[in-house]
């Protein structure tokens, strides 16, 4: 067991022959996915690291079945090749480019739930179940397969956390890193509600940053309805308060989104917030051992 | 990407946006002639980017061109939240019967723009915002449908114009056009934010847009050719994204680089948990290479002298090796010696510390884990601030434990590697 990927996830990669394409694809596959097509249009017929390169989804789709779509595609194509990726039926989408118009992010959010898939980012590292499948590119070599769930805001403190976690022996369920654009798809709460139900998982990590109201809507959704531990880190205390033109964002986040009302929301939720990433490696250790001795 | 107020005001103009006249003033001279072109009575406006101008009494009212002249030089004095008043907007003055609040934005929490309309606008808003919700009307606009006329509808009733006001219940006409002309605004330049506040009706009954705020996409940038952001003021900034990296200025004396966006800030969290202060916020991005990280070091350089520099990597796609080099090759071109405080973990992180050590540099201490690297910069620039010792011996004494650490720490790392070398099983098979 997992969350949202493992060794059944059949992976298609939009973008294949571009140059992060290409480079992840070899990534993915040494990491251990399944990845059963590639696309890019206008490059039907070839193959890339041994992975048939089909000219649309729909195409791919129909010679080949595959459930998850990883985006590659430049950011003025990406909103394309999401819409694509919903209508040629994937289920689960994970967008890895960066830089995606917020107005393309908002049209494709107003899709996906016509199309009933997810999404994963944009701007974002993916996810990984270590040594069954990585959807992006998280560097599979700090990962090992294990108990701890980890869901993030930022990549490389993922990497951190994960690091700290695998030299301390736990190991990783799945690891998802959301991305921190404005509009994004998964967010915290769904990836909490999936690892309360998965039986792999015995706790998990949120790493949350300053911005937006997430880290606070997950502290409640924590404290009524999760019976697995979960330990949090929020970056940003330092962070100058971002320069402000005009009054419409106070007006609909309020006084939510700094680090310090995140950490106090978490806190008053029961839920403990490290100082480090390294600290936050070491209360997810405390925490599953705690949960099995009793 | 922010705009003025005149240089909104102007996009309202053209998005057909009821706007005064108004003429751009550079000196308090212009001023005054604008004043005597446009009538006698006018509001003198500072521009700048920023919120909280009228509080801060850069906003005047005018009866008289010498009367201008004068608050134009006061105003253009100003600096105001730290932003110095870069020019004045002269604006025809009106009779205010009632301020409205008009806007558009984008909301994380439903994923669409959003449009913000209180019947009572004006400076305190957000106090109105906080103290009575219910009185600020929020409608998600769905970006594949568009404002909905149901919508305009809602605005329309929200504003509760009379029979007897100044121009009667006929305003609601030229106020529903304005809901629609601002969504087109902020829909077909691919804005962020548009917001009118005040959107003002006069005691002749006439609605006017007596601000603007007007927020685009950079990310949207490259469907719109003719907007062209400004280069940022800050030489650091300009130079370090020149080289396409994420830079923001800061006010202490310990410069920070790392990779990633989250972990660059968790570092400038523990450096000031730690009593230190940091110069910027720089972002090499993920698999980086040599010739960004030398980038980054050039762009901190360019600045205010730093007391030391720390550089945080965790490669995940980033090799530490090729962050490794290209570091060495700054220092070594600029003639740094400032100290620099080096913490390479993940990717190619043996390499990367055999790079530096074979370079010898010594100003550069290499750290085994972030936290110990936080340390030793902070008590590095503490010690030179105060001028304990001179800045050699202590880096010397730090340059030694550090790198005896650093060794334990790589011996470590390479066991726990061997123990992790298992095949991973084949997925799928």
């Amino acid at each position: 067991m997992s969350i949202l990927v493992d060794n059944a996830s059949r992976v298609v990669v939009q973008g294949i022959t571009g140059r992060e394409g290409a480079f992840h694809t070899a990534r993915m596959l040494a990491a251990g996915t399944n990845i059963v097509a590639g696309v890019t249009p206008g490059h039907g017929g070839r193959t890339i690291h041994g992975v048939p390169v089909y000219d649309s989804v729909h195409e791919a789709m129909a010679t080949i079945s595959a459930d998850v779509a990883v985006i590659f595609v430049p950011a003025p194509r990406a909103r394309d090749a999401l819409f694509e990726a919903a209508d040629a039926g994937a289920k689960l989408i994970v967008c890895i480019t960066e830089g995606i118009p917020v107005r393309d992010m908002a049209e494709v959010m107003a899709h996906l739930p016509r199309r009933g898939c997810r999404l994963i980012g944009p701007n974002c590292p993916g996810l990984i179940t270590p040594a069954r499948c990585s959807a992006g590119i998280m560097p599979s070599e700090i990962f090992m397969p294990g108990a701890a769930g980890v869901v993030s805001r930022s990549g490389t403190l993922t990497y951190e956390v994960v690091h700290e976690l695998t030299e301390a022996g736990i190991g990783q369920s799945t690891a998802v890193g959301m991305g921190g654009d404005a509009v994004h798809g998964i967010g915290f709460i769904e990836c909490l509600e999936l690892f309360e139900t998965d039986r792999e998982t015995e706790g998990v990590a949120l790493i949350g940053e300053i911005g937006g109201d997430d880290e606070e809507r997950a502290a409640a959704y924590i404290h009524d309805h999760m019976t697995k531990p979960v330990v949090a880190y929020v970056a940003g205390h330092s962070a100058p308060p971002g320069r402000r033109m005009g009054h419409a964002g106070a007006i609909i986040e309020g006084t939510s989104g700094t680090a310090a009302t995140k950490k106090a929301a978490l806190e008053a939720a029961g839920i403990p917030v490290a100082a480090s990433p390294s600290e936050l490696a070491r209360l997810l250790g405390e925490a599953i051992k705690r949960r099995r001795s009793t | 990407m922010d705009l003025l107020e005149h240089e909104g005001k102007r996009l309202f103009a053209t998005a057909g946006l009821p706007v005064l006249p108004s003429l751009l003033a550079a000196t308090p001279e212009e001023a005054r002639r604008a004043a005597e072109q446009l009538g006698p009575h006018v509001c003198v406006k500072a521009q700048a980017k920023t919120g909280g101008r009228g509080k801060a009494g850069g906003v005047r009212v005018c009866g008289s061109a010498a009367e201008v002249e004068s608050a134009a030089a006061d105003i253009l004095a100003m600096s105001i939240r730290g932003h110095e008043v870069e020019s004045l907007l002269v604006e025809r003055a009106v009779d205010i019967a009632r301020e409205l609040y008009i806007g558009i934005t984008v909301s994380r929490e439903v994923r669409s723009p959003l449009l913000i309309f209180a019947r009572e606008g004006g400076v305190d808003i957000e106090e109105l915002a906080e103290r009575e919700p219910d009185a600020i009307l929020r409608r998600p606009i769905d970006p594949l449908l568009g404002l909905l006329e149901y919508q305009v509808r809602d605005v329309v009733d929200a504003a509760q114009f009379i029979p007897d006001q100044p121009g009667g219940t006929g305003v609601g006409k030229g106020l529903a056009q304005v809901c629609r002309s601002l969504w087109k605004l902020y829909h077909d330049r691919d804005a962020t934010l548009v917001e009118v506040n005040p959107l003002v009706l006069t005691a002749a009954g006439e609605l006017y847009c007596l601000d603007s705020k007007v927020t685009f996409d950079d990310n949207a940038l490259f469907r719109h050719q003719d907007m062209v952001p400004e280069p940022p003021e800050d030489e650091r900034e300009a130079k370090a994204r020149a080289a396409g990296l994420a830079f923001v200025p800061l006010s202490g004396d310990i410069g920070v680089i790392g990779n990633g966006a989250g972990l660059v800030m968790s570092t400038i969290d523990q450096i000031e948990a730690a009593g230190g202060k940091a110069a910027d916020f720089c972002d090499i991005g993920g698999g980086a290479r040599s010739e960004v990280a030398q980038a980054a070091l050039e762009a901190m350089f360019a600045g205010p002298p730093v007391a030391a520099v720390l550089v945080n990597i965790f490669g995940g796609i980033t090799r530490c090796e090729d962050v490794a080099r290209g570091l060495v090759e700054a220092i070594e071109a600029a003639h740094v010696d400032a100290p620099v405080v080096v913490r390479l973990d993940g990717n190619a992180a043996d390499e990367g510390h055999a790079v530096l050590r074979a370079a010898a540099l010594p100003n550069l201490t290499l750290a085994p884990d972030p936290d110990e690297a936080v340390r030793l910069v902070v008590d590095i620039a503490r010690k030179r601030e105060t001028g304990v010792g001179t800045a050699e011996t202590a880096l010397a004494g730090a340059a030694g434990v550090a790198a005896a650490a650093v060794e334990a720490a790589a011996a470590e790392t390479a066991s726990a590697g061997d123990a992790d070398a298992a095949p991973a099983p084949g997925a799928g098979s």
